[in-house]
């Protein structure tokens, strides 16, 4: 369990994070969402007890980080943001020496180095420097550090940054199969992530959250929400047909895909078949009818910059 | 304890991981040798002792012993290691001790490798061998306060050029102190209290006592209070300047 209480710094007269308060569970996957310099990577560091709050506090699985910061640290994994390590180490004597702080010995010691490597594929390249790594094999030696010691709490700064897609996917693979029984926070501003892996996002914007929900939420609030849309080849007859439908409320054409938005009228439900009847009814050709479920690219400006939408 | 031991370890091989080690070793080993042979007419005094060799140890250390503390925590903080380190279950000391260490055995090594010098001055007549143990120690001792002084400063920046040049400078005060020039110069103008006060702090002062053959417990102690408080002033210094 990870909980943040009136966590804040203050650099000088800036508020980088002000008094954020949440609570992570066994089982949920975290993310930290927002602009850059938003106060995500200062919160997280806060937690990991690399920086010392100026107000609040935290902890993890009950060890609270300023009264027992050693307790608070043997229970977390924390991957720094770019995932930094020993450049002129090589992958297996980093790993050691991670596992040599971690306190890590005997069997259980073997078992787990034994695991990680295996797990991020890094026994390829165990004895070349890490400087001569590629990025994706950085942030797997970095992830392997993070786990080596089965933390039951884990903090990931933008575990993903960076990468190609691929590489993306695995990180992902993996952070699915190490939130099982494991509290997991990480931070992201790749919106398609939040969708992908988490189970909760917390939008926080110049220190502050803004929204805590889950993905399914956040699209609720989405303009798109609910509409209807279809690519129609004459969509000013389109537009003309269902103009005035009871329960539409506009329209929205997107040139580039050619692609007709239906806005529904305040929350009532529009239905897809309904819509497709007046069409054929007007006999107007259509094609690729379907309900939006929203987009949280747009749910994250018109929260983290409302002065952009006006 | 085994913690301090696991930062140690890394720490010492990772000197020897990069040229740093033998550029170093072999830089040291060449000036040394330099200074004492052709600055020291070594031969010429005709005298079977180390005190030609060991009277340039301030000023060798002076140029090489800031070039290994710039590193020692500039680097972490600028390649963001300093965030993964302290955020693993150890305490600011520890880290700050093991490194220290590590760096401390390091200089060690390269010292104890100019010992065929000591093998010559036995071969070539009969030298006080205890005076020069002494004065191995009293060389290594000076070594560590430089280092301290070289850690704090280089926990102070991420530059490690900055960390260098602060370094040499504060490190050529703390020598110079010392120096019958500068004392004159203070002698002229405080009363001999402050005199004897400033040469009390001066590095040059309690090496010399040193190499006398006196190994002074007040001249070790010295040394030890000095890597201890620069040590300390180290651990206070990355707690403040963590954020940055």
């Amino acid at each position: 369990m990870i909980e943040a209480t009136a966590l804040s710094k203050r650099y000088g007269r800036v508020n980088a994070v002000d008094s954020v308060s949440f609570k992570a569970e066994p089982g949920e996957v975290l993310g930290f969402l927002g602009p850059n310099g938003a106060g995500k990577s200062t919160t997280m560091k806060m937690i990991a007890g690399f920086l010392a709050p100026s107000a609040g506090t935290a902890s993890v699985c009950g060890h609270d980080v300023l009264a027992d910061s050693l307790a608070a640290r043997r229970v977390l994994g924390y991957l720094p943001e770019g995932a930094p390590a020993y450049g002129e180490m090589t992958p297996r004597s980093f790993l050691d020496f991670i596992a040599d702080l971690r306190g890590l010995g005997g069997d259980h010691r073997r078992q787990r180095l034994d695991f990680v490597i295996a797990r991020l594929s890094l026994s390829a390249v165990l004895e070349q420097t890490i400087d001569t790594l590629s990025k994706g094999f950085k942030r797997r030696v970095g992830l392997a550090a993070a786990i080596v010691h089965d933390p039951a709490a884990l903090i990931l700064d933008e575990p993903t940054d960076g990468l190609d897609p691929n590489q993306k996917h695995e990180v992902r693979a993996l952070i699915a199969e190490l939130a099982k029984e494991r509290t997991l926070l990480l931070s992201t501003h790749i919106l398609e992530e939040v969708e992908a892996v988490c189970t909760r996002a917390i939008i926080i914007a110049n220190g502050k959250i803004l929204a805590d929900a889950t993905p399914a939420e956040l699209l609720a609030r989405s303009r798109y929400h609910n509409a209807i849309s279809l690519q129609a080849q004459d969509s000013i007859a389109a537009r003309a047909a269902l103009d005035g439908m009871p329960g539409v409320s506009g329209f929205e054409l997107d040139e580039r895909e050619q692609r007709l938005y239906v806005f529904p009228q305040g929350r009532t439900k529009l239905l897809a078949d309904v819509v497709g009847d007046r069409l054929r009814q007007r006999s107007v050709a259509f094609a690729a009818l379907r309900t939006e479920h929203g987009r949280l690219d747009e749910v994250f400006r018109s929260i983290t910059a409302p002065e952009a939408k006006a | 304890m085994s913690l301090v031991g696991a930062i140690f370890r890394r720490e010492f091989s990772s000197y020897f991981a990069t040229p740093l080690a033998m550029v170093f070793i072999v830089i040291f080993l060449l000036l040394a040798g330099a200074f004492t042979f052709y600055l020291g007419d070594f031969f010429e005094i005709g005298q079977a002792d180390l005190q030609v060799f060991f009277r340039f140890h301030p000023w060798l250390y002076l140029l090489l012993v800031p070039a290994v503390a710039m590193r020692l925590w500039a680097e972490e903080r600028k390649s963001g290691t300093l965030e993964l380190l302290l955020t693993q279950p150890v305490t600011l000391w520890q880290a700050v001790l093991g490194k220290f260490l590590a760096a401390w055995v390091f200089i060690g090594v390269a010292l104890a490798l100019t010992f065929p010098i000591w093998i010559t001055v036995n071969w070539l007549g009969s030298p006080d061998n205890g005076v020069i143990f002494a004065s191995y120690i009293g060389s290594w001792l000076m070594a560590g306060a430089f280092l301290a002084v070289g850690s704090c400063l280089s926990a102070a920046t991420r530059s490690q050029v900055v960390a260098f040049i602060l370094t040499v400078v504060l490190c050529l005060l703390m020598l110079l102190a010392g120096f019958p020039l500068a004392l004159d110069m203070v002698r002229s103008l405080a009363p001999q209290w402050v005199v004897d006060a400033i040469s009390g702090l001066s590095f040059l002062t309690h090496f010399q006592a040193i190499t006398r053959g006196v190994l002074d417990l007040r001249d070790v102690s010295y040394f030890l209070l000095s890597i201890a408080a620069w040590l300390f002033a180290t651990v206070l210094v990355i707690d403040l300047k963590k954020a940055d």
